[in-house]
This record gives structure tokens, sequence and C-alpha cells, in this order.
């Protein structure tokens, strides 16, 4: 399966993505965003905008009629979440239990920051 | 006969290492010379017997020993004979296999020049033992290379095609070296605290530098290979087997700032050690995640649980020894260093405080998906917009402080002269920014900071280099690998803010525009090469009615492998790459083009290199100085009197 999906991955078919775009550059600009933002099932390291799987020529079909259709960007993947589920959000949500998460790296940052300081501190008064 | 050869060798390589294990720990104690002695010949036996099974199974390789059961999994009669020899690493026991030998080659190093008293170094190559004796029995026990086959097959399975390519034979050797590099670091950490040596830091400074080195090549090549093999332009990908990589790079990073200033002032000396443990442990846990199966990517050869647990108990009798040592006997190195709050020092412990929070950053991203995944069944993905929001700030602060260290004295420093010296390079920042804002569009805020930072960076390097001629090698090294991050850095931004891309479906004779460029396809080709078959197809890049030249893209089809990949074609000028991929069939000889257009790509590279050629400086510097006690001295009273 692994393979399979691999070779998906590899295939550059990009099948849906050919003639398959709006002729609004701004509006073609918030879809390869959006596009940009959700995950590829099948393949996994890649969003669906750079996937070559059937998935995700599926789901980039799916983006853009519902984008056509005149849904904004929070209401298709809120849709896309109920269906799959968060793993489809290449950004993580925020929410209790991605709290950890999001503020673990700022949490180091100031506690090294507050070790530095001491640190400093310890230092210059030792000259004294 | 040779599998059993490399079988034999392996097993004397057990026993030589347990000699040197406990010949090497024993000689920690000043009466005991005669164990010193036999520690380092056990090294060298360990270096001539992994060696011995190393060629053993390459030989195998080579002349295609199908009864032997990697060989059969992993290698063909078809393949090129570069590909046959890096088909011996690129498999999970052959990996494991050149993972040994390279810490065979380490310990050797460090028991025949390692600095730093006899007994620092019968301790670190004790210590190097047993990392050599676990990861032996781990190779024996769960991932034996010499495994025969009866009946043997007349033909290999072959290698994975993504694998046949020149940067991924160079690329595991050369993260290995960085990887395991770092267990030099560590075992001088460890031997310090048992000796209780506060010289350490200088001692292990040529292997933390070797290692950061490797690391670094190591990096570079396998971002390289993604960009021009998966056939998307992209270069990073914040995969989590990348992200293994990056973590120790990073805390290498780290070390190598704070083991200076261990070295030259006698400050952050406990700290250093803590970044030689966590540096190594990081290696570890690196290969634990690409080893084990937990993640999978084109990295994880097998998935097999006994591998991952072997791994484990390993991580946490490595990690927890050391820490519990560090615990026992970190005391004992304390010194009271003293430094005025504006000084080098300060600045060195800044650097240290973004590069670890960076490093916890990719760490909590790589690891909070698994752990939430295993405690509440939650799947959630952490992609790049993560790493944007929280790694790219903290790198960023990171950058902008860069230049201000090299500037300030030991112990005391004088800030407002070092800003006053670096107004040209401000200059340099500001000129890039309006550059960048006159003359390119889009007009993006990131790229503009990034073309600041960048110029920032590279401004100061400059000064550093024209000012201090005749000065110590390492204040280039410093100034070439500070430079370095400056031109990675605006291709990560260059790329990132102004690649244009266009897909088209083309038959002969038809033509696409993808930024500045227009090309015509000329149709396909059956081509053939040593192993595959492949679609070629011809894309002429026009200049006006004339053809300027031609790329070939590629769709391959391994046979023997019953694989395809596709093999790009990339057209560079050096500021700015010209990339084409060939797409699906689509009949009638239409075929699918996929064209990118990626300012300034190259410099992404480029910069990783002048980075390590920065380390190789630095590296080269000192072993020519083989004495720099008074000259630091005077250095430092130089520097304290700019």
């Amino acid at each position: 399966m692994k393979t399979l999906a691999f070779l998906l991955l590899m295939t550059l078919s990009a099948a849906a993505a050919v003639g398959e775009s709006f002729s609004d550059p701004a509006m073609e600009a918030r879809a390869r965003d959006l596009q940009r933002q959700l995950r590829c099932l099948v393949c996994q390291g890649e969003s669906i905008d750079e996937s070559g799987a059937d998935f995700a020529a599926d789901m980039r079909h799916l983006v853009r009629t519902q984008m056509a259709e005149g849904k904004s960007d929070a209401q298709i993947q809120d849709y896309l979440v109920a269906r799959y589920g968060d793993f489809i959000l290449m950004k993580p949500p925020v929410q209790p239990n991605t709290w950890l998460l999001w503020l673990a790296p700022f949490v180091v940052l100031g506690a090294g920051g507050a070790v530095a300081w001491v640190t400093v501190k310890k230092a210059a008064a030792a000259k004294g | 006969m040779t599998g059993e050869l490399g079988q034999v060798a392996l097993c004397f390589a057990l026993a030589l290492s347990l000699v040197m294990a406990g010949a090497g720990l024993a000689g920690v104690r000043q009466a005991n010379a005669a164990a010193r002695g036999i520690a380092v010949s056990a090294t060298l036996g360990l270096l001539v017997f992994t060696a011995l099974a190393f060629g053993a199974l390459t030989y195998a390789y080579v002349t295609s020993d199908f009864s032997i059961q990697t060989v059969a999994n992993n290698s063909n009669t078809l393949k090129p004979l570069i590909y046959r020899i890096s088909g011996v690493w690129g498999n999970h026991e052959g990996s494991m296999l050149l993972w040994l030998l390279v810490l065979a080659l380490y310990a050797a190093l460090v028991a025949l020049l390692g600095r730093g008293g006899p007994r620092l170094t019968s301790g670190a190559v004790g210590i190097q033992g047993l990392l050599a004796v676990a990861f032996l029995l781990f190779i024996l026990f769960t991932s034996n290379p010499f495994l025969r086959l009866d009946p043997a097959p007349f033909e290999g399975a072959g290698l994975n095609p993504l694998l046949q390519d020149i940067g991924l034979a160079l690329h595991p050797p050369m993260l290995y070296a960085g990887y395991v590099g770092l267990s030099a670091s560590f075992a001088y950490a460890a031997a310090a605290l048992m000796v209780g040596e506060r010289g350490w830091a200088r001692a292990a400074r040529p292997f933390m530098l070797l290692a950061w080195i490797a690391l670094t090549c190591g990096i570079a090549l396998g971002s390289w290979w993604a960009y021009y093999e998966l056939g998307w332009g992209g270069f990073w990908f914040w995969d989590p087997v990348e992200n293994a990589s990056l973590m120790p790079w990073l805390i290498a990073t780290a070390l190598l700032h704070s083991a200076l200033a261990s070295e030259r002032s006698g400050a952050f000396r406990t700290w250093s050690l803590l970044l030689a443990i966590t540096g190594f442990s990081l290696s570890l846990i690196g290969t634990f995640l690409v080893r084990s199966g937990v993640l999978s990517s084109v990295h994880s050869f097998a998935s097999d649980p006994a591998r991952g647990f072997f791994i484990m108990v390993l991580i946490a009798l490595a990690i927890g020894g050391a820490l519990a040592l560090f615990a026992l006997r970190a005391h004992t190195l304390q010194g009271g260093a003293s430094f005025e709050p504006v000084s080098r020092e300060t600045t060195l412990l800044l650097n240290n405080v973004f590069l670890v929070a960076a490093c916890a950053c990719v760490f909590v991203g790589t690891l909070y998906p698994l752990v939430l995944d295993a405690v509440s069944g939650t799947k959630i993905s952490v992609g790049p917009p993560y790493y944007a929001l929280t790694f790219a700030p903290i790198f960023f602060a990171l950058l902008l402080l860069v230049p201000l260290g090299p500037r300030l004295g030991w112990k005391r420093g004088d800030l407002k002269a070092a800003w006053r010296a670096l107004y040209p390079a401000l200059g340099l920042a500001g000129v890039a920014a309006l550059a960048v804002l006159a003359l390119i569009s889009p007009r993006t805020v990131t790229a503009t900071l990034a073309f600041a930072v960048a110029g920032w960076l590279i401004g100061a390097s400059l000064l550093d280099i024209r000012k201090r001629k005749g000065a110590r090698a390492s204040a280039f090294a410093a100034a070439l690998a500070h430079a370095g991050l400056g031109v990675t850095l605006m291709g990560v931004a260059g790329t990132t803010a102004w690649r244009s891309e266009a897909l088209e479906v083309l038959g002969p004779g038809q033509t696409m525009q993808v930024g500045p460029y227009i090309l015509r396809f000329d149709g396909v080709a059956r081509v053939e090469g040593p192993n595959y078959i492949a679609d070629q197809g011809r894309l002429a890049l026009m200049d006006g009615g004339k053809v300027k030249a031609m790329l070939r893209p590629e769709q391959r089809f391994y046979p023997a492998e019953n694989q395809s990949v596709s093999d790009t074609a990339i057209r560079t000028t050096g500021l700015r790459d010209l990339y084409v991929a060939l797409g699906d069939d689509r009949g009638q000889g239409r075929f699918a083009i996929r064209a990118y257009v990626s300012p300034l790509a190259p410099f992404i590279w480029l910069g990783g290199l002048v980075m390590a050629l920065g380390g190789i400086l630095s590296l080269f510097g000192r072993l020519r100085l083989r004495a720099p006690a008074p000259e630091d001295a005077a250095e430092s009273q130089a520097q304290a009197a700019e």
C-alpha cells in the first residue's frame, strides 16, 4: 500500500488542475492558497496543491466547485474537516488539544530567555 | 564465503568493542596506563574488522551475490556499478553497518588524534566502545546484513529507482558522518564528567566541527535531491524525516557557539555538556523515528517493531545514563565565569536560546502528532504553516542578532562601537530591501524583510573579512558561515515569493510560457538507459525565432523494480532555474508538461556550501595552530581594545 501511494505520488498526473482554473486571477490565487492549506490524504507528505494523486485531483475539484458556489474559505475548510477530520488541515487548529503544540516553542523561548537573564546577572555579579 | 567472512568479522568487532569499552573506561583512572594502550589497539581493531565486514557486503553487492538476502532484496544485475555500491546503504541492514563503520572511524580518530589528556581521551574511547557494542548487538540480532537465502534467486528485486541517483548515493554517508560525528562530542562530554576535565570543549571541537560540516552538507544534498527528483520544485517539506536531520543540526550549531565560550572564557561549561548530550540524543531519536517505521516515508526501508524496541532501549540507556552522569558530576566542572551583560558571551547565550527554541519547535512539530495519536487517537497534521508561524519568527530574530556577536569583545564589549561599525551593513540591508521593492514584483513583505536581513548578514561578513586581514582563520570562518546563512535566506525568499509555474497539455509544435521563457514542445522519444526505458520529452527554449537550448525531462520506467519515476530537466543561469517535468501521456502525442521558474533557487544550496566552507576553514585553521593558547590571549586583548 505504501508503495502504491508512493507511485501515485510520483506520477505527475495533475489531471484536474489542467483546464480547471478560474479566469479571475484573484479567485485563482485564493484557490491555490486554499489548496496549499489542505493535506493530501493519500501521500500525506504533500498538500493537495502539489500532489499528483487522484485523491488530490478530486479534492481540488471539490474546493473549486465550492468556491464557485460562493462559499468562504472557512466554510470550505469546515466542510472538509467535518468529512475528513483535523488531519486534512496543514495548519493544526488552535484548540485545547493543540495548545501545547502551539505554545511549546514560545514557552521554551521564554524559559531560555529567563535562564539567560539570570546567567548574565550572575556572571556580571561574579565580577564584582 | 564473503557472507560468512563478514559475519565473522562482525563477531570479532563485537568482541573488540567490548574490550574497547572496558579498557577505555578503566583507563579513566590515572594508574591504568596499560588499559589505555589496550583501548587504542582495540579501537583500531574495531575499525579494521568493521571495514572488513563492510567490504565483504560491498563485494557481495558488486558481484550480485543473491544468496545473501539483503543483496537479493535490494540489488540486481542490471543496475550500473555505482548504484550497486550505493545500494549497500540503500536499505536498513546496510545503512546500519555504514553507521557502525562511521562510528569506528570517529573512534579511531579520537583514539589516535584526540587531545585533552590521556584520561579524557580514554574515557571518550570507552564511551564510543559502549555505543559500538550496542549497535553491533542491534545489527547482529535484529538487522543482520549477511543472512543467507536458500535457494538463491537468479535475479535480485532491485533498488527503489528514486534511490538510484547520485544525490542519494552521497546523501546518507554524509548525513551519517554528521549524526555519528556527534557521538564523539557526546563521548567527550561524558568522559569530561567522569574525569572532571574542564578543557573538554577544546579537545572535542574538531569533532564538533567535522560533524557540523557533514550535517550541513548532508541536509543540503537531501534538499537538493528532493528539489530535482520529486518533480514539483519544492526544496523543504517539513517532512518528519527531514526534521529528524534538522534538529541535530540546530543543536550542533548551538553547541559550536557555546563551546566557543566555554573554551575561550570558561563560560557555559556545563551548558555545553548538556548540548553535546542533547545533540547526539537527537541523532539517536532521529534514527529511531526513521528506522522503527513510526513514520512512513521513502526513508523507512523496513518497519519492524523489534528494531524500534531495541533502538528505544538504546536511546533510554544512552540519554538516561548521560543525564544521570550529568546530574551527579556536573558540579565538579562548574566555574564562575564572569562577563558583562554587553559581551560576546551574552550574544552567544542568546544564540543558544534562539537555536534551542527553534529546535523545540521542530521537535514538538514532529512528535506532537505522534503522541496525540497514541494518547487520544486524534490525528492532526503539522504542516508548513505551523513552522511559518513558529520556527520562522524565532529563526528570523536570531539572524538579526548574528552580525553583532563577532563585533563584541569577550568579557566586555562596546555595543555603540559595534553598532557604528555595522552602519555599512545596515546600508546594504536598506539597499537590498529598496532594490527588491523597486525592481521585483510581486512585492511581498516577507521577501523584502528577508532581503534586508540577507544584506545585513552578508554586509557584516564582508566587513569582517575586510577588516580582519591577518587575523585568525576562525574570524574568516565565522564570517563565511554567517554569509552563507544570508545566501540561503535569499534563495529561500526568492523561490518562495517569485516562483512562477505553468501546467499545460501540449501537442508537438505547441508552445507554452512560464515566467519570461517560451517553451516549444517537440514531442517525445523513447530512449533506453542502462536499466530503464524512458519517454524523453523535448522542449525547445525559444529566443525570438531561434532555439536557444533543449530541455529533456524524462518519465523513466524501471522494469526490474516495476516502478516509474520522473527525471526533471533543469536549466540554470545561476540566478534562476528553469525547471521542467514531463507528465502523463494524454494521447495523440499530447503530454502534460509542468514548468517552473524559480528565481534564486541555486542560492539555497550555494549558501549551504558557503556555510560548510566556513566550517572547513575553521577546522583547518585550528589544526594548523597546534598551540593556540597564547594567541587566544593576545586576540581577546586586541578585541577588548577595539
